[in-house]
């Protein structure tokens, strides 16, 4: 056990906390990341309405992966570009080859916006710095007139954020006095605004109060620059003078061209014990997998842990048995500094609260203490879990727009 | 009964919703196939009917299971 290798690759919320977990168990732990930085990715949402610039020492709120690291754990910095896992062994580009014992892929996911046509033209996003940073600008000219906030494709990351994100806008154009000036539209591909039911009641009302209007069953099929409008599958079309679409979302091409994906990409991987099906010592973490819950970094968090125990009961000669129970939990921004707290798993809808202050700040706290506690697996999540649930099911109730 | 070309199992699945993997099916699949889901999210035996009728699609039938609804489809254009 002790010369067993375990390769992870990917230094985001889940491959970090794994290796860590592993490392201080004493296992031998390569960690391999494209950039070499980890970032907390939930800070993009509100880079669009702040005047935050990059200061030149890396990207925005990233650290170091390394630093985050156990000490024990070796770090490759490098796109990976190729996994044999039959061989056992990881391409690295300009990095020469990885081999391992174990392999964890915990990669993350990669955009794909040339699936809808026109996107690159017309579209704006907030899932990476720089398009956030572009839409900020977009915002800063924007006078009034339609704004179009999409999702195109299920799954995504950060599934809450496109609503969030609308919220936040509506508070943010009241703000500027361009409210009345503005029609709002949010698209979903589904019947309602968000996947899931219960948090779908209890966002609508606050949306149409905030005067929002919500098309549902409206799949993205293509935009259209010239005439300025977004068109669906389902024959309807809605015009923009400022559109947000979620990217579309797929698989890393190091996991496409390694076979290891669905047709999207996904890694499919088993929903309990995180094996990669169909193979032996070969794990799956994150936003990567097809599990069927939200691609985010606590459900990573909690996968990881999964994974790590599972790693190590097999080494030792054990049949895995830590469980990864499709725990999900988020504070949602709904604006006006209130937020929500959305929590479930692969048995238990979510029940979220009447949106509040104290999420709100719990939000923003989470936001720095993050790097204090997550990816050291520092944090009993489990616990903070059920506190911030009982906390916000007593939270004042609290009167939305102005 | 129909016999399904294609069964999507969604058992489990709250986020993405089930409706999610039938339309990605129903984008794969040829007109006339026939399309089946298996889900346990309650309002997945509304809500893939619903969007079967707004997107042209015919509707076979929603059976209940134990613990799941299956939910048939028909590729209809």
């Amino acid at each position: 056990m002790a010369k067993d290798r375990v390769v992870v690759v990917g230094g985001g919320t889940g491959g970090t906390l794994a290796a860590n977990l592993l490392a201080r168990r004493g296992v031998r732990v390569t960690l391999v990341d494209s950039t070499g930085w980890h970032t907390y990715q939930p800070n993009y949402l509100y880079l669009p309405f702040t005047d935050r610039v990059p200061t030149g020492g890396g990207p925005l709120f990233s650290r170091r992966v390394n630093g985050l690291l156990d000490g024990r754990v070796e770090t490759v910095v490098g796109e990976v570009t190729g996994i044999d896992h039959r061989a056992g062994r990881v391409q690295v580009q300009k990095g020469g080859s990885l081999p391992y014992d174990w392999l964890v892929l915990a990669p993350g996911t990669a955009y794909y916006p040339d699936e809808i046509q026109g996107y690159r033209e017309a579209a704006h996003h907030f899932y990476s710095q720089e398009a956030a940073l572009c839409l900020r600008e977009a915002l800063a000219s924007f006078r009034g007139g339609d704004v179009v906030v999409g999702v195109t494709t299920i799954p995504y990351k950060c599934p809450p954020a496109p609503l969030e994100f609308t919220l936040m806008l509506d508070a943010h154009l009241r703000r500027l006095g361009l409210r009345e000036k503005t029609r709002i539209h949010f698209l979903s591909p589904l019947p309602r605004a968000f996947t899931i039911e219960q948090v779908s009641e209890m966002v609508a009302p606050i949306m149409e109060k905030r005067g929002i209007e919500i098309h549902t069953f409206f799949n993205t099929e293509s935009v259209d620059p010239g005439a300025r409008v977004v068109r669906s599958l389902e024959g309807d079309e809605v015009p923009y003078d400022l559109l947000v679409l979620i990217p579309p979302h797929g698989g890393v091409p190091a996991v496409r061209n390694s076979g290891l994906g669905d047709r999207s990409g996904w890694i499919p991987t088993d929903r309990h014990l995180l094996k990669v099906l169909g193979h032996e010592r070969l794990y799956a973490l994150g936003d990567a997998t097809d599990l069927p819950v939200s691609k985010s970094g606590v459900a990573a968090h909690f996968q990881a842990e999964a994974v790590a125990g599972n790693i190590l009961a097999e080494m030792a000669g054990r049949t895995p048995a830590h469980a990864y129970t499709g725990r999900v939990l988020c504070f949602a921004e709904t604006g006006l500094g209130r937020a929500t707290i959305i929590s479930f798993d692969y048995q238990h809808p979510p029940r979220p609260p009447f949106p509040n202050r104290v999420l709100h700040w719990a939000k923003l706290a989470f936001n720095v203490l993050y790097w204090y506690t997550v990816p050291q697996g520092r944090v009993p999540l489990r616990g903070v879990a059920e506190l911030e649930e009982r906390r916000g099911s007593v939270g004042e109730e609290a009167r939305v727009g102005h | 009964m129909v016999k399904a070309d294609r069964v999507i199992d969604a058992r489990g699945a709250y986020c993405p919703g089930p409706l999610m993997e039938l339309i990605r099916a129903v984008r794969e699949a040829a007109r006339g196939d026939v399309l089946e889901v298996l889900s346990s999210d309650s309002g997945s035996k509304r809500d893939i009917p619903a969007w079967a009728q707004k997107a042209g699609h015919e509707v076979v039938g929603v059976f209940p299971e134990q613990g799941y609804d299956r939910i048939v489809v028909r590729k209809a254009r």
